[in-house]
């Protein structure tokens, strides 16, 4: 066997294994496709839940409440600032 | 315009009332099997997904229109409809990790179509967002043209999860919900939409108001 077949067959079995490995790492990370309601006494966390909820419960409020109000801020200049050039555009010329 | 203006009070009430009592609903609601108390993210992250995406949707759209007929609304709205989808598209990349970090034990999968689609996706109504601020006059034609293809990803992170099989449930989960945690994600889904229809609305006027700030300067300074 010549040392270009050897090289060219090296690389078949390494996309060979590849695709294998790949297929069963797929298999292994199955994904979950519906949520079941949990017996008493089921859940055991090693990890405790609640500061994650907490956090993204506290940063989705926060996050929404600031746009608003800067939104409202935002808009409350705007308007100020129109009513000012409206007022200069009606006022007579001296 | 004005049915819109009229509109804002209501949606602000309806969503202030939903929202107030979404947290209640969302406790009551019982916790799932494997994931257990952090899978209640699903009940802001999922509404703020749906928000952000409709609202991408919106965007392109309405630049579309403004790309055509060069409608000074249109542009307004795409604007507005950029600044949602950043706002709850951050809402959406913050609190997916926080889940993800419980139920998958890492905070960001890259292999993941749905993770990374969609931050692609952010990022290019976040460089609208910038281009707008920063790009000058005629900036937005250009940003237009973003707008495009930034909604045209949002088919891709919808359906990613059916298409390319990884750890994020399947657009099915929704509809396989058992009624006691479905009911919950309704009600929150109803709140964040309402509130994100008073929004787009209220920007929608901010973008006006400037518009006619501009021209009443440019009257002054004739």
């Amino acid at each position: 066997m010549t040392a270009a077949r050897r090289h060219t067959r090296g690389w078949w079995i390494a996309w060979a294994l590849t695709l294998v490995l790949s297929g069963a790492a797929a298999a292994a990370q199955a994904p979950q496709d519906d949520f079941l309601l949990a017996k008493p006494g089921d859940i055991q966390e090693s990890l405790p839940a609640t500061p994650f909820v907490f956090v993204a419960y506290a940063f989705a409020w926060a996050a929404v409440a600031f746009y608003v109000f800067w939104m409202w801020r935002r808009l409350a200049r705007v308007e100020k600032e129109l009513a000012e050039v409206r007022g200069r555009l009606q006022s007579p010329p001296r | 315009m004005r049915v819109a203006t009229r509109l804002v009070p209501v949606l602000l009430v309806v969503a202030v009332v939903m929202l107030a009592r979404a947290p209640f609903l969302i406790d009551a609601a019982p916790y799932e099997s494997t994931m257990g108390l952090v899978q209640k993210i699903f009940y802001f992250h999922v509404p703020s997904a749906l928000v952000a995406m409709t609202s991408a949707i919106v965007c392109g759209i309405a630049s579309t229109v403004f790309l055509i007929r060069r409608r000074r609304l249109a542009d307004h709205v795409a604007l507005a409809a950029a600044e949602l989808v950043v706002v709850f598209g951050l809402i959406v990349l913050v609190t997916g990790p926080l889940w993800a970090r419980k139920a998958w034990g890492a905070w960001w999968v890259w292999q993941d179509a749905r993770l990374t689609i969609t931050l692609v996706m952010w990022m290019l109504f976040a460089g609208y967002l910038l281009l707008r601020r920063f790009g000058g006059a005629g900036s937005e034609v250009l940003a237009a043209a973003v707008a495009i293809f930034g909604t045209a990803l949002v088919p891709f992170v919808y359906w990613s999860v059916n298409i390319w099989r990884t750890q994020h449930p399947t657009t099915d989960v929704v509809a396989t919900l058992p009624p006691e945690m479905r009911w919950p994600l309704r009600w929150s889904m109803l709140a964040i939409f309402a509130l994100s229809g008073a929004l787009l609305i209220l920007r929608t006027q901010l973008e006006r108001g400037r518009a006619e700030l501009e021209d009443a300067y440019a009257a002054v300074e004739e």
